[in-house]
């Protein structure tokens, strides 16, 4: 069998009679050409949303939820409905004692205030917070760092800035990193520049103090605005997110059925639908692609049977000479993948090339729809793979029927 | 060489069957040159297909060079036709896209030569032929004695044991006919048996020995004094 594919005689015969038939040939390599192409063009395409989505949530802990709190819907334990309830840090310090699942609770807080440099300054948004923030939303440090524990021990009048604010409050070129800039008066020094991000791609005009340094300053004592809680992964977030609710009514003295008193946003939640979009549309991908593909093999199929028809007669030549039906069928199989596998190659690389074309279209800069629309190694070799499956079978087909005449019936045909 | 025995064929008609063979013996020394003639119909095809192993008898025994040809697989068949049996048809059957070298090396292909091999021996059943400077023609390139005689190269380069000829002139003209015939005759000289079915009285007195067949019985069979195609060319 080896030596058969390496026999020169066999690829003169493939050669032979596809060149016999041209236009023949062409037309029927077009089918899985398009399939292969479609394949590769949609599953690339899916593959650079997918990167876009998880460049957007990349510096995010996905499996997240945020709580605020509210006013109460119900009286409950003497209280009256509609009391405004506060979080705490202990608030906080029990939900992570107490919820199963959990990777951080980060505590924050945030009030506007205004901030000079020089002659320059403006109204921002200025964030208590633990150096854990960086774990669950990372920082993409330009310049110097961000808060650490040290600076929370000491309530040190350190901050960090973003880039948008750099931009507004320094001169080009001018060095950030420890300067002084004046929160509402008060002189802080600047540790460290972010790049700005952020979902939705707005500027980021917010600049992070230490939490122990916002209590001292805003003189905030134990209050915090929201909490921030992240899940282990292997944890449903959901659950998390009700658990936590659960132990924050009963702390604060809540009916367990108030559904206003406390915010929340699961991000875990809203990213679950975008990745089962996203899963969705891969297996339409697959879908579409296969299916056309399979449509292809069969119209090789399709071909193969007329070719095979037209031969009869040179097939009964062949056997009267002393071919097997082996021999017959084998060559009819060789040339059915040999299509396949010709057809599926050109589409793989002009798959490339449409993957390429979109990249330049929609896969440049920040904002990009598709962020590395590609297709993995992998994926072609599965393609390929079943591609040669596919003509393989296909090629029985007629392979069987060339052979069911009887020679001395193919001879008679004309 | 060859050796039939009662043999019997029909072939399905409907609900009938049509009886076209009706117990035939015959048999052929190594070296002889034998004419099978017979109006269309009696079953003179039929017989030269079943000798070709090309179709099966329904009963009877046919013994080719001591070896029982009976109840034969496709793929068995297709080994013993390759290594038995050269056949000449009468539309030449060569692959149109194969030129004259490549076809004479098919059967050759066929038995696993290397190509070199195959090379060389269609080389030299073409130059037998006397078409080697045609090697690379296609069929539709050769005149209609060329391509017969190209058929022919094809047909010896097996080097098979009997050569089984049908209606090999039927599709040329006269002058053509005789040259292959001396052709044929001049392969018989050199010890090949050769069966050639025809229905021309001139072609078969070119033989050594005439069988007649009508309604699928032997009607006659008889040695006959060989007419040299020379003398007619």
């Amino acid at each position: 069998m080896i030596r058969f594919l390496f026999d020169r005689d066999t690829w003169q015969e493939v050669y032979d009679s596809l060149t016999k038939n041209k236009l023949r040939s062409v037309l029927t390599m077009v089918g899985v050409w398009w399939g292969i192409l479609l394949l590769i063009g949609l599953l690339g395409s899916a593959r650079g949303l997918e990167n876009s989505f998880n460049r957007l949530f990349g510096d995010f802990a996905t499996n997240s939820v945020f709580v605020w709190s509210q006013s109460t819907s119900r009286p409950f334990k003497g209280f009256q409905e509609g009391r405004r309830v506060q979080l705490t840090l202990s608030n906080a310090e029990k939900v992570r004692e107490n919820v199963e699942g959990i990777e951080f609770v980060v505590p924050r807080n945030i009030t506007q205030s205004f901030v000079v440099h020089d002659f320059l300054s403006g109204n921002f948004g200025v964030y208590g917070d633990y150096p854990l923030l960086d774990k669950v939303q990372k920082k993409n440090m330009q310049f110097g760092r961000f808060i650490n524990q040290n600076d929370i021990d000491n309530n040190k009048k350190v901050v960090v800035i973003s880039e948008d604010i750099y931009k507004q409050l320094y001169e080009k070129d001018e060095e950030a990193v420890a300067s002084y800039i004046q929160i509402n008066s008060i002189n802080f020094k600047v540790i460290g520049v972010f790049e700005s991000e952020g979902m939705g791609g707005g500027p980021s005009a917010d600049m992070h103090i230490p939490f122990t340094t916002f209590q001292q300053v805003y003189n905030s004592g134990d209050r915090i605005g929201w909490m921030m809680i992240t899940g282990r992964p292997e944890f449903d977030i959901k659950q998390i997110e009700k658990d936590a609710k659960l132990i924050l009514k009963n702390l604060n003295s809540i009916h367990p059925d108030d559904k206003r008193a406390f915010g929340s946003f699961n991000l875990g939640k809203e990213f679950a639908k975008i990745t089962g979009f996203l899963t969705g549309m891969q297996f339409l991908t697959w879908f579409v692609g296969l299916a056309t593909l399979i449509a292809g093999v069969f119209a090789i199929g399709n071909i193969l049977l007329i070719t095979v028809k037209e031969r009869t007669k040179e097939i009964g030549v062949r056997r009267a000479l002393g071919a097997t039906p082996f021999e017959i069928k084998r060559q009819i199989v060789v040339e059915a993948v040999f299509i396949t596998l010709v057809a599926g190659l050109f589409g793989i690389i002009s798959g490339g090339w449409i993957l390429i074309l979109l990249d330049n279209a929609f896969g440049q800069g920040d904002e990009a729809t598709l962020v590395n629309a590609s297709v993995s190694i992998a994926v072609v070799f599965i393609a390929l793979l079943i591609l040669v499956t596919l003509g393989t079978l296909i090629g029985l087909i007629p392979a069987f029927k060339a052979t069911s005449v009887k020679p001395i019936d193919a001879l008679r045909e004309e | 060489m060859l050796k039939i025995n009662k043999l019997h064929k029909s072939y399905p008609i409907g609900d009938s069957s049509l009886h076209v063979l009706k117990g035939i013996n015959l048999e052929v020394e190594t070296g002889e040159m034998v004419a099978i003639m017979g109006s269309s119909g009696s079953g003179k095809s039929t017989l030269l297909n079943i000798i070709g192993m090309l179709d099966e008898a329904d009963s009877g025994d046919y013994i080719l060079d001591e070896v029982p040809i009976k109840n034969l697989t496709e793929k068995k068949a297709a080994i013993y036709r390759n290594k038995f049996l050269g056949f000449i048809f009468q539309s030449f059957n060569l692959i149109n896209y194969k030129n004259a070298l490549e076809n004479v090396a098919l059967p050759l292909y066929y038995q696993g030569l290397k190509r070199k091999e195959r090379q060389e021996k269609g080389k030299f059943h073409l130059t037998k032929v006397g078409l080697l400077e045609w090697a690379d023609h296609l069929p539709s390139e050769l005149s209609g004695g060329q391509k017969q005689r190209v058929a022919i190269a094809r047909a010896l380069a097996a080097d098979p044991k009997l050569l089984l000829a049908d209606e090999p002139t039927g599709a040329l003209d006269t002058t053509t006919s005789y040259e292959i015939m001396e052709f044929l005759q001049q392969l018989n000289d050199e010890g090949k048996t050769i069966l050639i079915v025809t229905h021309e009285e001139d072609i078969a007195a070119m033989c050594k020995r005439v069988v007649r067949l009508r309604d699928g019985v032997i009607e006659e069979d008889k040695k006959v004094n060989q007419v040299r195609a020379g003398q007619h060319v």
